[in-house]
């Protein structure tokens, strides 16, 4: 429905965007993902028509809309800080758009009436916006928004002022706004915890590139990139010995784990392939690794199935959190430290504490575990 | 404070309404008897169209400095912040020359043989000189380029404070270029419009230099005509009820303003739906 076909944009020496190309579904909840700077905005903004891309084309429903200035698209947008006219009443910011056309003042009231019912402002017409809490304001300007009836909506960055409490609230209130108008959302957010539980689909940008797009959990388990990876979640970084690619794809490659365990992963997509023996990181989830009692003096084995291997770890820290237990163990064969989440609903491995020596579990083909060359860790901007 | 202002304000306002009710003697000394000819006097037809001049005088210098000081504050407020000091202080250069040698320059500028009239009469474009000082031209000219800042620095001051994705927002709900000023720019600067009109038309209504200078003795004004009354036909009691005069209309306007610009007044005019 909406299409964005390889969008440059630069500014002086910063190219903001290179080649941005998404496809989003109607009526789908879609995110933009990616730290401060990355371009995210601007992107959002050429959506609204407040900027023009330098090259590529902007279509809704099979129109050119890339040269339609923001008065003549079908598109609205909640900004940042929300950008209210501090000059008019509540019910005046959400009638705004109906008052520039000839719709009578009963009609428009009407309107505004509903909208604000939408957003849970029932009666709050007559406010002033200034007297309004973080929280009211943002419906206010979703409202003022909601009333054009817009192809596509587009949120800036809209729950980022609120506190957490607040913003978690909001989170689920759009969602469902979402889910009931079946109206096209574009959402633009830097944090990723965010974009994960609101989006049907979402794009990760960096540095004005689309790095991976798809459902949150594709991008989360098969994070096509180590920036994606970093970027969502918390990852392991553990250095390994880059071997050969795999026969049967070339997105796939081995790795020495240590000495004599090799390890089937995915090859972080766009990078080079080293030469063997470098030097790589591999990235493996917190919760995709596991923690087993060891029998006295167990070196690295691999099961008989020939799917795990484990390797002999110290506990150097535990750290509980309720539904969860995040525990740090030094693996000397890997030469590094590694932190396993454990799910409290399963037991810990009898006699568990700091110092023990148990066995880390790590399943050898796995496609969600990412190898990438020695970079080092990816800064998540705030 | 108190001190201060009873020195330097009331004392001076309470000796001229005082000096208002007196009488000049022959020899141009101050006679003690009280009465009110000064006023009766003042209400002449004669001085009646010296007011009204000065009225339309120092209302279209407002005018002007309004509808050029608005979009040039605008200008400077969504100009980077890097080029800002700069534009303002290319605003305030010409104060850095003293207040009569500019209104000379704008003399000299404006003269028969000034640069306008020989590159007018160089280029052929007229035979005769264009004879522009000693007109109302010529002082509401110089009004206009002397007050400008006055109205620009408080415009500016509510501009750089301003969210610009306001006007943004504006555009995304679907207005365009003369709704966007009209309901959005307009309302909001409207406090700094305020006090730049305050700022402009107060001394402009009792200006005297600029007129005298430049509007030759054709334009007399009330701020002239007040000076002469001291300084050359030495009646102080008459200057002083003229002085009065001035002072409670330039009160007045100032009331006025500050009715405008109250809260209250604005939010029973305010854009509410329906």
């Amino acid at each position: 429905m909406l299409s964005i076909r390889q969008i440059n944009k630069r500014y002086g020496s910063h190219q903001a965007l290179k080649d941005a190309t998404l496809e989003l579904e109607p009526g789908e909840f879609f995110s933009i993902l990616g730290p401060s700077g990355c371009g995210k905005s601007t992107l959002l903004r050429i959506l609204g028509g407040f900027e023009t891309p330098d090259s590529g084309s902007v279509w809704l429903g099979g129109v050119d809309i890339t040269r339609v200035p923001p008065h003549e698209r079908p598109t609205n947008m909640v900004f940042q800080r929300y950008a209210l006219f501090p000059h008019l009443s509540v019910a005046a910011n959400v009638g705004f758009s109906l008052s520039l056309g000839r719709m009578t003042g009963a009609e428009r009231r009407r309107y505004v009436d509903e909208a604000l019912a939408l957003v849970a402002m029932e009666g709050m017409g007559e406010r002033r916006v200034q007297s309004l809490s973080g929280g009211q304001q943002q419906r206010v300007a979703l409202a003022r928004a909601l009333i054009c009836k817009p192809k596509v909506l587009l949120l800036d960055e809209p729950l980022s002022a609120l506190d957490l409490q607040l913003r978690l609230r909001m989170q689920a209130e759009l969602r469902a706004l979402q889910r009931r108008l079946g109206m096209t959302f574009v959402f633009v957010t830097h944090d990723q915890s965010e974009a994960l539980s609101m989006s049907d689909r979402m794009a990760v940008v960096n540095r004005g590139h689309i790095e991976q797009v798809g459902s949150p959990a594709a991008l989360y388990d098969h994070p096509a990139t180590d920036f994606v990876a970093s970027f969502l979640g918390t990852m392991n970084r553990v250095t390994v010995q880059y071997s050969a690619p795999c026969n049967q794809s070339s997105d796939h490659v081995w790795v020495n784990l240590d000495g004599s365990n090799r390890l089937r992963a995915r090859w972080s997509q766009g990078r080079p392939l080293p030469a063997a023996g470098t030097p790589v990181t591999m990235l493996v989830r917190p919760e995709k690794i596991g923690l087993r009692e060891a029998h006295s003096h167990e070196a690295s084995v691999v099961s008989t199935d020939g799917r795990e291997l484990s390797l002999p770890c110290q506990v150097s820290d535990m750290a509980f959190h309720g539904a969860t237990t995040q525990v740090t163990a030094h693996v000397a064969n890997l030469a590094t430290s590694v932190t396993v989440t454990h799910l409290n609903r399963d037991s810990l491995p009898a006699g568990l504490s700091l110092g023990s020596r148990v066995q880390l579990v790590i399943r050898l083909d796995l496609d969600h575990v990412l190898i990438a060359p020695a970079i080092p860790p990816v800064t998540t901007g705030g | 404070m108190t001190l201060w202002l009873g020195l330097f304000l009331v004392g001076p306002l309470v000796m001229v309404a005082l000096y208002s009710l007196l009488q000049r003697g022959p020899y141009g000394e101050i006679v003690w008897h009280f009465n009110l000819a000064n006023y009766q006097r003042a209400l002449d037809p004669l001085y009646l169209r010296v007011y009204a001049k000065s009225l339309v005088l120092a209302g279209s210098t407002t005018g002007i400095c309004a509808v050029l000081g608005l979009p040039l504050a605008y200008t400077i407020a969504t100009s980077s912040k890097r080029w800002q000091p700069t534009l303002l202080g290319l605003l305030m250069l010409p104060f850095l020359t003293n207040f009569v040698v500019r209104v000379y320059a704008i003399r000299l500028i404006l003269a028969a043989e000034g640069p306008i009239n020989l590159l007018l009469l160089g280029s052929g474009l007229t035979t005769e000189p264009w004879l522009m000082t000693d007109s109302a031209f010529a002082v509401a000219l110089g009004m206009v380029t002397n007050y400008l800042p006055f109205m620009v620095l408080p415009i500016y001051v509510v501009f750089e404070k301003f969210d610009f994705t306001i006007i943004d927002a504006a555009k995304d709900l679907g207005a365009r270029g003369w709704p966007i000023f009209r309901r959005i720019i307009l309302p909001l600067a409207r406090p700094g419009l305020i006090s730049g009109v305050s700022l402009v038309f107060v001394p402009v209504l009792g200006e005297y230099t600029i007129p005298d200078l430049l509007g030759g003795a054709k334009t007399l004004m009330l701020g002239g005509l007040i000076t002469e009354q001291f300084l050359r036909v030495r009646d102080w009691p008459f200057g002083a009820a003229l002085a009065m005069i001035l002072v409670l209309s330039m009160v007045s306007v100032m009331g006025l303003m500050r009715l405008v610009g109250d809260p209250a007044t604005r939010r029973q005019r305010g854009f509410i739906p329906g």
